[in-house]
């Protein structure tokens, strides 16, 4: 709390928002953030404890390495056991168990894994070592998306022969409205992801209002920020009120960056997405196009893995859901820690179980 | 995994390829989803890319931020001192 407090950089405002969301929070409501730079935010700010009795902040399937299914991680790790092969991937996704083994598990063994900072990076590997199979496990949302397919158009202007993506991204708004359509979920609001935000804009979310009446506030990652969001949330849902609102205006335009997007639906197609604890939400995967076909790893290599199974006692699919807080699953802080993590929940460093961990003292 | 870092663009290079400044760190980074970035333009840096343009106020916060949230951990400091980011 005493960190809470020197941390917000208006300590009075800050004050005043959670009051202003008392006043409004006239009923229970549940609010999900989606995204894992809020968890990790709210956690570290200690936000969820100040929030008035009525208002429960859940955290969602924002963390894109937690969501990665199983099936997908051992794909990667199977490509990644013939010869010749790099698999090239965001720091992140080392440590994320698929069934049978990791990434970082298979480097340890002698494969040849390689974190990069930029797909861009991969590139350059594909063009100075031209004997290797040079392969980027793609993972993440929007935010992100857009930069792989900029690095698949460049391998095509290039003659890349050498060079593959095997996509697993995938996209939020219908990933919500799959979470609005589970019965063992409630949310009264959703504090919408920023940077997916900046991308996308605020209008892919206006179903979710328009057709399920659940609103949603895309904000930054200030402590203030996220108070600003809740309170416009709480209002909303205190007047009857379901509209997509933007608190982040510095860094979220009315219309995304439609630069971005353009690139996105050059590269790849809708497809079906496997999410961890969700399941397959149609819609939400995206592919890349029969036109850049030579550069997908997932037509390239012909591979099949073991029969997925799921991490004996690890919950991480409810509490990617917001089924369940993070310490409700009897493994957190007991079997399962950021030093021995047993789940993704708790490997990815935005992970909602790590953020809980590191930042209160549930589990203790 | 999609937190964007601001920075300050320095230099143009070939190919929508651009040098900026992230806290004193130099970066090449790709402009190519905000081609509208000019040298002294703020962007938003993520895996690489200026994925927005935006203002300076707002870039001196988030970086303020950023350091608050990600220097507390292991990983986390190695994200910052490679200038990459985390984050949705
Ligand atoms: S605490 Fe560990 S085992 Fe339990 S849900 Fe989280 S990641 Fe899984």
């Amino acid at each position: 709390m005493a960190d809470l407090l020197s941390a917000w950089r208006d300590p009075e405002l800050a004050k005043h928002l959670v009051e202003l969301i008392a006043e409004a929070a006239d009923r229970p409501m549940k609010i999900m953030e989606v995204c894992g730079t809020h968890t990790v935010a709210i956690a570290r700010f200690g936000l969820r404890e100040v929030m008035p009795p009525n208002v429960t902040l859940i955290s969602g399937p924002g963390c894109p390495v937690c969501v990665t299914a199983n099936r997908d991680i051992d794909f990667a790790i199977e490509i990644g056991r013939l010869p010749n092969v790099v698999i090239t991937t965001f720091g992140d996704m080392m440590k994320v168990p698929g069934s049978y083994s990791s990434l970082s598990r298979e480097k340890a063994d002698g494969r040849d894994i390689r974190i990069i900072y930029s797909p861009l990076d991969a590139l350059k590997i594909a063009e100075t070592e031209p004997e290797k199979q040079v392969v980027f496990m793609g993972v993440g949302f929007e935010t992100t998306i857009p930069t792989i397919a900029v690095t698949i158009k460049e391998a095509k202007k290039r003659g890349l022969t050498n060079f593959s993506v095997l996509s697993v991204h995938k996209t939020v708004p219908k990933a919500l409205e799959a979470l609005i359509n589970d019965p063992e979920v409630q949310i009264d609001g959703f504090i919408l992801p920023g940077h997916v935000s900046t991308i996308i804009g605020p209008e892919p979310y206006r179903f979710l209002a328009t057709q399920y009446h659940v609103p949603g506030v895309a904000t930054g990652f200030e402590p203030i920020d996220v108070l600003q969001g809740v309170w416009m949330l709480a209002r909303q849902i205190k007047e009857g009120r379901a509209e997509i609102e933007v608190a982040y205006r510095r860094g979220v335009n009315a219309d995304g960056n439609p630069t971005a997007r353009a690139l996105i639906e050059e590269v790849f197609e809708p497809s079906d997405s496997d999410w961890r604890g969700i399941g397959v939400i149609p819609g939400t995967g995206l592919a890349i196009r029969a036109e850049f076909a030579d550069f997908d790893a997932a037509k390239r290599f012909d591979v099949t893995p073991p029969v997925p199974k799921d991490i004996p006692g690890c919950k991480c699919g409810s509490v990617l859901r917001g089924v369940i807080l993070p310490f409700e699953c009897k493994l957190f802080g007991k079997g399962c820690t950021p030093e021995h993590p047993i789940g993704p929940c708790m490997v990815s460093s935005e992970g909602s179980c790590a953020a809980y961990y590191r930042y209160t003292d549930y589990g203790r | 995994m999609c937190l964007a870092i601001p920075a300050q663009v320095i230099l143009m290079n070939e190919n929508q390829m651009a040098e900026v400044d992230i806290h004193g760190v130099t970066r090449t980074v790709s402009l190519s989803m905000t081609p509208e970035a000019e040298v002294g333009s703020w962007v938003l840096i993520h895996a690489g890319f200026s994925i927005q343009v935006v203002d300076e106020e707002f870039a001196a916060e988030s970086w303020e931020l950023i350091k608050q949230i990600e220097w507390d951990d292991g990983d986390m400091a190695e994200v910052g001192a490679d200038a990459t980011e985390v984050g949705v």
